[in-house]
């Protein structure tokens, strides 16, 4: 569950990116958030990850103001959490294996259970076969996979996705979405920052759109 | 009793968390050999420098405990020589010599007559034929004082030598063996030197570990920032690094004894010469268990307290976006 209310978010040079957003997202909810460039959709992905903080207003994930989410229990909140990115951010002297099982390690789970849950994640999209090799050995697409299975190994409670589709063709993209409504079949809250207006059509899904900031349309359909 | 059993089949409570912290730091010890294997002759390089920086201050210690094991096997005490005016005789020397007995700072008196003078003097000098020519025996009478040992380096024996040189009997007064009570001198100096160098180049190697830590932090700012994206808390990310820092400081420890180990091994045939011509039996000595321990102990803990300094604020700071 992700509550905005009122929320203002002004980045240090005084740019405000979002402005006087109210929103909410049901537990278990798969939600695009779509808008021109510079609308504010990354921010937003930031803001729930704690990866920015808000500004004015209140932000409540899972149950959590995050205001009140300081010091260590950044890292607690941030395991409820899968994260994926467009360009990656694959550890590249790191085994695909090693890198899908860093949400395990970094929460203290034993080596079986993250052993067993790392190839449970890299069978769902199809890379167990290169659990050994290392990332820049592997395509583009492959690696986004990778991405893919490295944020949902520690089954987070929110998946968190920002323009992951944006370096693949459209076969591959599709794949990824379908990947990712398996996901929020089993439960897990699914926000997708995209401008990938013709798939999120397709997926009929609750669409945001932003425009510099400003909240156009929460839970209808996508528009220019 | 009442315990659960959880997935693994660990019991749970304390053993399962002792379990959980021990592969917690296993993993990150591991983990900081990794990084010391991926970069090994930057790290050995520092481990280098380490070494030395240890060396010196140690190899100073050694030095002086060696001097100070010489003063202690001194065969013969420091003593004070009173020679006395030639008029002086016997009987006046030898009530003096009641009288300084008693004296609170002064161990020992021996008196030496003139004539006992004269016959050793004879003896030694090979003069002896030509001492019977002279008509007056020319040598003073003399009284050997031994102070109490405390007495000797401190302000206590310059001011006792300088009571002694004013007695109306006294010509001069003097330490026996002035050049010995110099060195202690020197070597007590020496100590404070020592302490001080060692001061500095602990700073040194605080900073030369927490610079190499910082540089090891920069190069993993990706890695980090992943890290506590994913949900790694600071003491987590933390935990490698002082490990890194702790392997330096020990690995630095150990190449300062072996480096004092080399050079006592160079110094030892001639000290050890040098120590039979003098009827010594002293022999150069090197770190005993218990310095090698304490050697270990400055070193690593200065390795630890670096990347402590260095981790603390690069690792905090660095946060992903
Ligand atoms: N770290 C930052 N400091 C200052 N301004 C920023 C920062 N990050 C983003 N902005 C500004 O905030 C606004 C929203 O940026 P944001 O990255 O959220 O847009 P976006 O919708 O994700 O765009 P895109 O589709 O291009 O990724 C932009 O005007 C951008 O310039
Ligand atoms: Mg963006």
């Amino acid at each position: 569950m992700i509550q905005f209310t009122e929320v203002y978010k002004a980045y240090p040079s005084g740019k405000e990116a979002l402005r006087r957003i109210n929103l909410f997202i049901e537990q278990g909810a798969m939600v695009f958030i779509t808008g021109r460039s510079g609308a504010g959709k990354t921010t937003m992905l930031r803001l729930i990850g704690l990866i920015e903080r808000h500004s004015r207003g209140q932000i409540i994930v899972n149950s959590q103001n995050l205001e009140r989410v300081t010091g260590n229990r950044i890292a607690l909140f941030r395991r409820s959490i899968g994260f994926m990115f467009q360009d990656h951010r694959l550890l590249n002297d790191r085994t695909v294996f090693d890198n899908v099982a860093l949400p395990m390690v970094v929460a203290g789970h034993s080596y079986q259970e993250t052993r067993k849950r790392v190839h449970a994640a890299l069978d769902k999209v199809g890379l167990l076969a290169q659990e050994k090799s290392f990332p820049l050995a592997l395509s583009g697409g492959e690696q986004q996979r990778v991405g893919i299975a490295r944020a949902v190994v520690h089954r987070p409670a929110i998946l968190l996705a920002d323009e992951p589709t944006g370096n693949l063709d459209p076969a591959l993209s599709w794949e990824s979405m379908k990947l990712f409504e398996q996901f929020n079949q089993i439960g897990v809250t699914v926000v997708i920052a995209s401008h990938d207006l013709e798939m999120i059509r397709k997926l009929k899904k609750s669409i945001v759109t932003l425009k510099s900031g400003k909240l156009l349309t929460a839970g209808g359909e996508a528009e220019e | 009793m009442n315990k659960r059993r959880n997935r693994n089949g660990v019991t749970d409570g304390f053993n399962y968390k002792m379990k959980v912290w021990l592969s917690q730091h296993n993993q990150a010890f591991q983990d900081s050999l990794g990084q010391l294997q991926r970069n090994l002759a930057g790290n050995l390089f520092s481990i280098a420098v380490i070494g030395i920086s240890l060396a010196l201050p140690a190899g100073f210690y050694l030095l002086l405990d060696n001097a100070q094991k010489v003063m202690e096997n001194w065969d013969g005490t420091i003593q004070i020589a009173l020679y006395l005016h030639p008029e002086v005789s016997d009987e006046r020397a030898d009530t003096i010599k009641q009288e300084l007995s008693g004296h609170a700072l002064i161990e020992q008196v021996t008196l030496i007559t003139k004539d006992q003078a004269l016959q050793e003097y004879k003896q030694f000098s090979g003069f002896g034929d030509a001492l019977d020519a002279l008509e007056e025996n020319p040598l003073p009478s003399m009284l050997l004082l031994q102070p109490r040992t405390e007495v000797i380096t401190t302000e206590q024996g310059e001011a006792l030598l300088e009571e002694l040189g004013k007695l109306p009997e006294v010509e001069t007064a003097q330490f026996d063996r002035q050049w010995v009570k110099r060195l202690i001198v020197i070597l007590h100096i020496l100590k404070r030197a020592v302490v001080i160098l060692s001061t500095f180049l602990s700073v040194a190697v605080l900073l030369i570990i927490g610079n190499t830590i910082r540089l090891s932090i920069t190069n993993k700012r990706h890695e980090i920032a992943i890290n506590k994206l994913f949900g790694a808390t600071n003491a987590f990310i933390q935990r490698p690094f002082l490990y890194s820092g702790l392997i330096y400081g020990i690995a630095g420890s150990a190449l300062a004894w072996m480096l004092l180990i080399l050079s006592t091994a160079i110094m030892k045939d001639p000290v050890n010469q040098l120590a039979t011509l003098y009827n010594s039996e002293f022999r150069l000595s090197g770190l005993n268990a218990f310095e090698l321990l304490i050697l270990i102990v400055i070193g690593g803990g200065l390795g630890l307290f670096g990347s402590w300094i260095a981790v603390g604020r690069h690792i905090r700071d660095t946060e992903p976006t």
